[in-house]
């Protein structure tokens, strides 16, 4: 711990600056990681894109595969492949897709929205009502609301999404019809402004329910353990010896200093959600990145299906990052480390 | 804490089994886990037809018919084979997928966390590279490449879902490497193998016995999901398969949907109580 003055709210921006540039250069051999990885993954194929697209085209001669191969490189050493593969990646030039005969970048933008909005409201809800839930189990420890609501987070916790997603429908939207069980928005309809907004919003909230379900149950559980802890620490008995009111102590003095590893958690599971969107997508026929993998890995292009996994573990990088920024913002004991 | 403060072995053992089995989510867990294990073990003998085969009417429901007490499915399979067998499947992926991440998981810990230095470096980065790919899309690309069969199944998972074990176990190895224990072993001129095997490995035990049960837990929800997808192995029956083929028929034949995934719910739910308290027996100060 450093002996210093608290920083004042202006230098606490250079302090962030470093945190963050501390962080991408951390990640620079990951990145490079996931690169050479997919590579070598990509190599691992059985077949290649000519095989795919003479597949594709239904007529091929070894002359004109040969020329194929020649156009996209597939002729050269691995090393030199490997040195055309880094130059695209470069420029954000992921490949082109021979099954959409599309450029991959093109195609993962036109779905990657869905699947942010989709992300992020499953991460939001679950933050509140895990956060909600863990300080009420933290609350009554013991008793009976702590004891019903952890077996129903344990329930919630040995739940798979998919399912969560299925029951849903069958209950809210094919008995009761009050949800819509698939797509982002009504077809046929053109609406825009907020009648469009209301109508994904509709259509978000199966898909949200079938995320956030999973992390709903670790970021309550984590909440309650982490507010224990907290609660047993001497400033906690000090705060209560003051005589600050109950409530302000369990918020103000214990939640606060409980949402760290939360948060932390929080990032770290970042990558799973993401999994998790995936098989969501496909329950809803939400059009994301989950429901482009899906449908490459049927068509067996592989181009798209390595774009998706390189830029969502670089997702996974920003995210990590976030939260380091997040932490540092909030603890100074992270900045003076 | 000092190795001195420590009962006796033994009797810490016994006392740990003792608060384990004392605990009645214990108790549950291992019931329900023991049910679902003789399913599975005696799904040949209970149901000895190919659980793809058609046997019955399509569409039965639930105790319609008393020759199939769970109904049949659109193929007119028996829907109680199908969970049997199923079981086979989720539980042999589930418990290959942890050891072999167990496997890589251990060995990667456990060298960085006794080496240290450069070894210690070059293998924390080799886990954050596989913590930061999202480990059900890595599943998805090797079985696509690779073609969807159990073992390669178990494999992918096991290969994605051991970066866990790796950060638990070094961090245990990095608390124990400097023990009097270890140095004792040392100053006795034990090999490495011999002091990270027979001295540090046990003491590191508690932490990786409760990583285990989760392991499990989630390589049959990774596996349920994918065979879901309709990404699994197309030759065996598997709860999340049966679920897929189910979703034609959510209006009319619910149930064809909500018993494979019940089955999915009531195992990961017995791991996870046995993992709960098993980390209650291990930590007897924070159980509450």
């Amino acid at each position: 711990m450093s002996s210093t003055a608290s920083p004042s709210r202006f230098s606490r921006l250079p302090a962030l600056g470093r945190t963050a540039a501390r962080a991408l250069l951390h990640a620079l051999p990951t990145v490079a990681g996931v690169i050479l990885l997919s590579f070598f993954l990509m190599q691992a194929v059985p077949g290649d894109a000519a095989d795919v697209i003479a597949a594709e085209s239904g007529s091929a001669t070894a002359d004109s595969m040969a020329a194929t191969r020649r156009h996209f490189g597939l002729d050269l050493p691995v090393l030199q492949q490997l040195g055309n593969y880094l130059q695209h990646l470069v420029r954000l030039d992921l490949g082109l897709s021979p099954r959409y005969n599309t450029p991959v970048v093109d195609l993962i933008a036109s779905r990657i929205g869905n699947t942010a909005l989709l992300m992020s409201t499953a991460l939001a809800a679950a933050l509140i009502a895990g956060v909600m839930l863990g300080t009420v189990m933290a609350s009554f420890v013991g008793r009976w609301p702590d004891r019903v609501l952890s077996l129903a987070a344990l329930l919630l916790y040995s739940t798979p999404g998919f399912w969560l997603g299925l029951m849903a429908i069958i209950l809210l939207s094919v008995h009761l019809g009050w949800l819509p069980p698939g797509g982002v928005s009504t077809l046929g309809t053109d609406e825009t402004g907020i009648a469009h907004v209301l109508d994904v919003a509709r259509h978000l909230v199966l898909p949200t329910l079938a995320l956030a379900g999973f992390y709903v149950a670790i970021f309550s559980r984590l909440t309650r353990a982490a507010m224990l802890e907290v609660s047993r620490q001497d400033f906690v008995r000090t705060a209560r010896a003051k005589g600050a009111a109950p409530l302000r102590v369990t918020l103000r003095h214990v939640l606060r200093n409980a949402l760290m590893p939360v948060l932390t958690v929080a990032g770290l599971n970042f990558g799973t959600l993401l999994g998790g969107a995936v098989v969501v997508e496909t329950v809803f026929s939400w059009p994301g990145l989950g429901r482009l993998a899906y449908e490459s890995v049927m068509a067996r292009d592989y181009v798209v299906l390595m774009g998706i996994l390189i830029l969502s573990s670089l997702l996974v990088i920003v995210a990590n990052i976030v939260v380091d920024l997040a932490q540092a913002a909030l603890d100074p004991r992270v900045r003076a480390r | 804490m000092t190795t001195s403060s420590l009962p006796h072995p033994a009797a810490w053992r016994a006392s740990t089994l003792g608060r384990f089995l004392a605990n009645p989510a214990a108790l549950a867990g291992l019931v329900l886990l023991a049910v679902i294990a003789a399913a599975a073990l005696g799904a040949p003998w209970l149901f000895p037809h190919d659980p793809l085969d058609m046997v019955g009417t399509p569409l039965l429901w639930p105790s319609q018919d008393p020759e199939f007490p769970l109904g049949t499915d659109t193929m007119g399979r028996d829907v109680a084979a199908g969970l049997a067998h199923g079981a086979r499947v989720s539980l042999l992926v589930g418990l290959a997928a942890a050891a072999l991440s167990l496997t890589i998981g251990v060995s990667v810990g456990a060298a960085a966390g006794y080496f240290g230095g450069w070894a210690d470096r070059v293998l924390v980065r080799l886990t954050e590279l596989f913590q930061t790919i999202p480990s059900f899309l890595l599943v998805i690309v090797i079985v696509a490449i690779a073609q969807p069969s159990v073992g390669v199944i178990a494999l992918a998972i096991g290969v994605s879902s051991w970066p866990v074990v790796a950060r638990l176990v070094r961090a245990e190895f990095r608390s124990l490497v400097h023990a009097e224990f270890v140095q004792a072993a040392r100053a006795h001129g034990y090999g490495h193998l011999r002091i990270v095997l027979a001295e540090i490995l046990p003491n590191a035990l508690p932490p990786i016995i409760v990583t285990t049960s989760v392991l499990v837990a989630n390589a049959i929800l990774m596996e349920s999901a994918l065979s879901f997808m309709s990404l699994g192995d197309p030759n065996v029956v598997s709860w999340g398969s049966m679920i897929g083929d189910a979703r034609e028929m959510l209006r009319t034949a619910w149930y064809l949907a909500a018993l494979p995934g019940l089955s999915i719910v009531a195992t990961v739910l017995a791991l996870n109580l046995l993992g709960d308290a098993a980390n209650d027996a291990f930590n007897p100060r924070l159980a509450r």
